[in-house]
């Protein structure tokens, strides 16, 4: 099924190609901006994978702690992250182009929350530290997914996502490999570790301030003055913004990247929320959330995998790596193939592929290639997802809303995935491990179908 | 700023940030140098022959700094502040009993460590190996020496999400059988076989009969006391709230770590003891949080670690809830009594 259905996208990509000015060939491969964040990417990668890394290891060996507190205290920061999504993708729109400004926000909180770690010697401290961290995560994402969909154009999207996760997989497996050459080097130097990461970190926010350009809409013209944003006076929509924004207004970065003079009016909470209101948003919306609805957490697919085919214990630490390695490796051919194809066409031929995955987790098959055709599958269904949502939810969201747009799809697909987390946990609960994995297919398959269902009108279709 | 300007920028702080981490590791390295040599007033430590079999002895792992730093080191069960004998043996986690020890080790490979369960006679030779899936945390010998089990906490890699789970272990050091998760046990809660995908075993002890074992199983945010069949490979459960059991030498209690409300996220643990026939729970005087599974020295003293100026200390407190907790033994974790006489 996923074959078919990339040839049949490939054919129908080359007779659109036509019309195209030979666009992918000769063409430089992605914008400064994009490699730019990409670099930040993986230097803040490295930095943070260093902490994960050896985290339990520290709980456990370094402060004598029992790491399974902190495993319950983790599902509630994730949950807030997603929320903080939004905030940091509402805040960016805002006074027109502050997305640097806000990434590097979120960017510097999670450095500055390293060196706190050193300070943090019980849970409840570390948890709070980690919470930051998150919150700084949640609120760079959008921001940062915007600037390269901003600085890329329709035709070279995919692609641009495609390099920039890629980079972005690569600081994620380099980080546990320097952290674990530190504690090598030392004894028992998680300060060392934390320490070094904090230094990668800083590098990271540095590359960010020093070589993305900050105001993706006014680069153009001369930079206008100082906004008359805070004398303007109180719109209607700006009137009923909730007080939960308005407070969050107090964590904006120094408004450098200005509102360019003559435009509208700041885009406000309630035309972020109106997004959901354009047919085409609403329709990727519904289809990120469906396909969520039926994605399995990558936990449950390696145990899975440990459990059906028997996959020794000291090999199970080796399958997520497999997973980011299939990643890594397809992040850009896949994004190419999306900006040929299409990336809807894409997005949903990488859920076909975990589809095959749980075919292949129920089947019957136990040959000894088994774990790495689906750990390709599963990296290869990450690579024509993960970028390649944003590519295409770019193709409908406004540029002024680009970044709201962006967390919009994302915490919804993040919301949904959580909720399947729940769903399926349950469900091996009621029914056992087979019986969820087939509920999860099928919905799965069903989520497929009625994405195909729900194809945009031609006069909207893919770039 | 031109792009000079921000190239100068970017790598003067390169320079800088580069000098900062490199001080860090070569600090942190420096430190290993320290911790070769013993500290002055430390407990004295010299290398010597350490068996599972000589009576009247305690069996721990050394923290002490100095060149038998982590090495199973023995001192006399009366005396556990002296003179310390040291076996250049090194392990994480140890316990002993039967004259059977089981010590889980940590291997440096070239990209991360790796942990293995390795199974020791009498005198202290490797007689298996196993890998262990994860970071060491609780193991246990069965009386006789037959059995031993182990713990280790499975997880911490972002790609899979940051969540932690334990993967518990049994061996039959007679037949080599390993039973690699007791996740293959058959669970009966509340008289019905359940299933759940969240469930997770730790903190194994053996009862004399090399049958019946105790442990904790944790489901849906809640924690449960499990007596386990060896035999029928079923978990049953007991009692709920209970981590981290031990088994009295006498078999009829069992002691623990218990949740407390009230108290610290971060140190929620006080101990107590189960009496296995009544359910009655005694909270005993120990009035820190304990995170370690308890060691019993006879059927009415305890023994468990707290942290320490070198990572753990070893305190003592009745089991009957009177009394107050005493402090040891410095420098000392993972405990074992091998006076106790073999049980066949």
């Amino acid at each position: 099924m996923y074959v078919a259905d990339s040839r049949a996208g490939a054919r129908t990509a080359s007779a659109e190609g036509v019309a195209r000015p030979r666009a992918g060939r000769r063409r430089a491969a992605v914008a400064p901006t994009v490699l730019a964040l990409g670099t930040v990417s993986l230097i803040t990668d490295v930095s943070s994978e260093m902490v994960t890394a050896v985290l339990p290891l520290y709980l456990v060996a370094g402060l004598g702690l029992s790491p399974l507190g902190f495993g319950l205290l983790d599902g509630i920061y994730n949950g807030f992250s997603a929320l903080v999504r939004l905030v940091g993708g509402h805040l960016a729109d805002r006074g027109g182009g502050r997305h640097k400004w806000v990434a590097g926000f979120g960017y510097g909180l999670s450095a500055a929350c390293k060196p706190l770690l050193l300070l943090a010697h019980s849970l409840t401290p570390i948890g709070l530290v980690l919470a930051a961290d998150r919150t700084g995560k949640g609120l760079r994402t959008a921001p940062r997914d915007a600037l390269i969909s901003l600085s890329s154009t329709p035709a070279t999207r995919g692609r641009a996502f495609g390099v920039h996760r890629a980079m972005d997989t690569a600081g994620a497996l380099l980080g546990p490999l320097v952290a674990f050459l530190i504690l090598r080097a030392t004894v028992d130097g998680y300060d060392a570790v934390f320490t070094v990461s904090f230094c990668v970190a800083v590098v990271g926010v540095l590359v960010l301030v020093l070589f993305v350009p900050g105001d993706t809409r006014t680069k153009a013209g001369a930079r206008p003055p100082r906004s008359t944003e805070a004398t303007r006076p109180a719109g209607s929509a700006e009137a009923t913004q909730s007080a939960h924004s308005r407070e969050t207004t107090e964590f904006e970065p120094p408004p450098t990247g200005e509102n360019p003079a003559g435009t509208t009016a700041p885009p406000t909470l309630r035309a972020a929320l109106s997004l959901l209101a354009t047919p085409a948003v609403r329709r990727i919306s519904l289809c990120s959330l469906l396909l969520g609805l039926a994605t399995v957490s990558d936990a449950f697919v390696f145990l899975l995998l440990q459990r059906r085919l028997g996959v020794p214990d000291r090999w199970f630490a080796l399958l997520p790596l497999g997973t980011a390695a299939a990643f890594l490796l397809l992040a850009v051919p896949l994004g190419r193939l999306a900006d040929r194809i299409g990336s809807r066409r894409l997005f949903l031929a990488g859920h076909g592929a975990l589809l095959l995955v749980y075919a292949l987790l129920l089947s019957a098959w136990h040959g000894t290639a088994l774990p790495y055709v689906v750990l390709l599958l599963h990296g290869g269904f990450y690579a024509a997802t993960d970028g390649v949502l944003m590519a295409a939810a770019s193709e409908s969201v406004p540029e002024e809303l680009r970044s709201s747009g962006l967390a919009l799809v994302q915490t919804g697909q993040a919301l949904a995935r959580f909720v399947c987390s729940l769903g399926f946990g349950a469900a091996w609960t009621a029914w056992g491990d087979r019986t969820a994995l087939t509920g999860s297919a099928v919905l799965l398959a069903l989520g497929v179908l009625v994405s195909l269902a729900l194809r945009p009108t031609p006069s909207e279709g893919p770039a | 700023m031109t792009l000079r300007t921000r190239l100068l920028v970017l790598v003067s702080a390169l320079v800088v940030l580069a000098g900062v981490g490199t001080a860090s590791v070569l600090h942190a390295s420096a430190r290993a140098d320290r911790r070769d040599h013993a500290v002055a007033g430390g407990p004295k430590i010299t290398a010597g022959t350490v068996a599972l079999t000589t009576r009247g002895r305690m069996i721990f792992r050394n923290m002490a700094w100095g060149p038998h730093r982590d090495e199973l080191t023995s001192v006399p069960a009366s005396d556990p502040s002296g003179p310390r004998t040291a076996s250049k043996v090194k392990c994480l986690r140890f316990y002993a009993a039967g004259g059977t020890g089981v010590c889980l080790q940590s291997l440096h490979g070239p990209v991360q460590d790796t942990y293995r369960a390795v199974i020791l006679d009498s005198r202290l030779r490797v007689t298996a190996r196993y890998d262990v899936p994860g970071i060491p945390s609780r193991a246990r010998v069965s009386p006789s020496g037959r059995y031993a089990a182990w713990t280790a906490f499975v997880g911490g890699d972002s790609y899979a999400g940051t969540n932690f789970s334990t993967r518990t272990a049994v061996v039959d050091t007679r037949t080599g059988r390993l039973t690699p998760s007791l996740e293959a046990f058959r669970v009966v809660k509340d008289g019905r076989t359940y299933h759940a995908a969240d469930v997770n075993f730790w903190g194994v002890t053996f009862a004399a009969d090399d049958r019946t074992f105790y442990a904790t199983l944790a489901t849906g945010g809640r924690t449960y006391l499990v007596r386990g069949d060896l035999r029928a490979r079923t978990l049953t459960t007991l009692h709920p709230n209970v981590e981290c059991p031990s088994l009295s030498p006498d078999g009829t209690r069992v002691a623990y770590k218990k949740r407390v409300k009230g108290l610290p996220k971060d140190a929620p643990w006080h101990l107590y003891v189960l009496n296995l026939h009544t359910l009655r729970e005694t909270p005993l005087a120990e009035p820190r949080s304990v995170d370690d599974q308890a060691v019993w020295r006879d059927d009415h003293t305890l023994v468990y670690a707290l942290p320490g100026d070198y990572g753990a200390d070893l305190y003592t407190v009745p089991s009957d809830g009177t009394g107050k907790p005493r402090r040891i033994s410095t420098a000392a974790v993972s405990p074992a009594y091998v006076n106790r006489p073999s049980s066949e």
